[in-house]
């Protein structure tokens, strides 16, 4: 059976894949941000998954202001590095699941969880640097050694789905993942955040106690963290804060009690705080 | 139209249906510049890449004048408007230091120093204390 052994939460910081694309992460500005990653790469090689399922936002990429899902599951074969404004990232072009993600898309679905289904899609930072994160410098040449399922969130535009809609959204992927008969090793990754905000006269807002809270909430407490209502998200953590809901859809897909492995947390990185955990499930 | 809890929020534009309906062809227009064959189109000829799109005149002002608050003011989304930022070849935190009146150097060093506090910037009554 296809099981989630792991729960990976992750900024998606663009500047971080610049960091990484120009190579200068050893530089003082950029070190400690990568030093709390060392750990998780070493984790990563010794616990590798089969397929990633990744909770992520996209940046008016793939869908512009015409066309706004709620929730949209990556059902290709592949999803290709987009042009973001300054040409395309120089990572390799993303594997999907395809068999697994469309086992999903019929069980939550039918779990009442009404998903835009894409078989075509190009995928911006908001996927492609958390797995730059977690699998370090790769080529367009190279292999991510993994495929990947993108779950698009919307948290452009207002209201993005609650907390508690995501964390019951992660119960079901759970449930789906559960019932898929191949041995499967699964990660499940919740990515953005944390406090940010990239606009306007209040841009460059930092909340670091209401962050680390809100990281002890998720991992130990999460029926407190499904709580939390998007004008707290936007008040406290910044207009773009509110990504933060994709680390519940990560969190619901794990074990009530989980084991926290590790945990990172530096700012700045560019505008935003950088949050990233992972925990362990124990079934 | 009814009071929003959010609209107390110092210094921010939520991006709700409202702004949408109204930014819908600044950003439409903004996102476009994702694409190389629309930033020539741009380069060539800034005006008449605009008239491809249904945008009011003071959309077309604050384009031409890089007025980067006026933008968000009139609809536009800052996923949208940093894609002329990018065209303009600026960095994402210069963009962010303009917006909120700060010099490039004063804003980076308040990242680097923790970012900006959120005591004092949760609520428009604590602005107007200022």
């Amino acid at each position: 059976m296809a099981r989630i052994t792991a729960g990976i939460a992750c900024s998606h910081v663009p500047a971080i894949g610049v960091a990484m694309d120009q190579h200068i992460t050893e530089q003082p500005y950029w070190q400690p941000v990568f030093k709390g990653f060392e750990f998780s790469r070493k984790w990563n090689e010794d616990n590798k998954p089969d397929v990633v399922f990744l909770v992520y936002n996209d940046h008016c990429t793939a869908f512009d202001a015409s066309v706004i899902p709620t929730f949209a599951l990556g059902c290709a074969a592949e999803f290709t590095p987009a042009d973001e404004g300054w040409g395309p990232r120089p990572v390799p072009v993303v594997k999907g699941h395809q068999k697994l993600a469309s086992h999903i898309a019929q069980s939550v679905i039918l779990d009442e969880f009404d998903l835009t289904i894409m078989n075509e899609m190009e995928v911006d930072h908001g996927l492609t640097v958390p797995l730059s994160v977690m699998y370090g410098d790769k080529t367009p040449e190279d292999d991510w050694g993994v495929q990947v399922i993108p779950l698009a969130v919307n948290v452009v535009q207002y209201p993005a789905p609650t907390a508690n809609r995501c964390y019951n959204l992660g119960r079901a992927i759970r449930r789906a993942i559960d019932s898929y008969p191949e041995d499967l090793n699964v990660h499940i990754y919740g990515t953005g955040g944390m406090s940010h905000q990239l606009q306007a006269g209040r841009a460059g807002l930092i909340n670091a106690d209401w962050d680390k809270a809100f990281m002890d909430k998720l991992v130990n407490a999460p029926e407190e963290a499904r709580k939390i209502t998007h004008l707290e998200f936007l008040r406290e953590t910044g207009s773009e804060g509110i990504e933060m809901v994709m680390w519940l859809v990560m969190r619901g897909a794990l074990d009530e009690t989980v084991t926290e492995v590790h945990r990172h947390y530096h700012v700045p990185a560019s505008n935003t705080a950088v949050g990233h955990l992972i925990l362990e499930n124990h079934a | 139209m009814t009071e929003k809890d959010y609209d107390d929020i110092p210094g921010t534009f939520v991006f709700d249906a409202d702004r949408s309906r109204e930014g819908y062809w600044l950003n439409q227009f903004c996102i476009s510049l994702g694409k190389e064959v629309n930033r020539q189109a741009f380069r060539d000829d800034p005006e008449a890449h605009m008239a491809k799109f249904k945008m009011t005149e003071d959309q077309k002002q604050a384009v031409r004048d890089r007025a980067w608050n006026r933008l968000l003011e009139l609809g536009g989304n800052i996923y949208y408007t940093s894609k002329l930022g990018a065209f303009d070849g600026i960095v994402f935190q210069d963009l962010a230091a303009m917006m909120s009146g700060m010099s490039r150097d004063d804003y980076r060093k308040m990242m680097v120093d923790g970012g900006r506090p959120i005591e004092g910037n949760r609520s428009k009554s604590e602005w107007e204390k200022k």
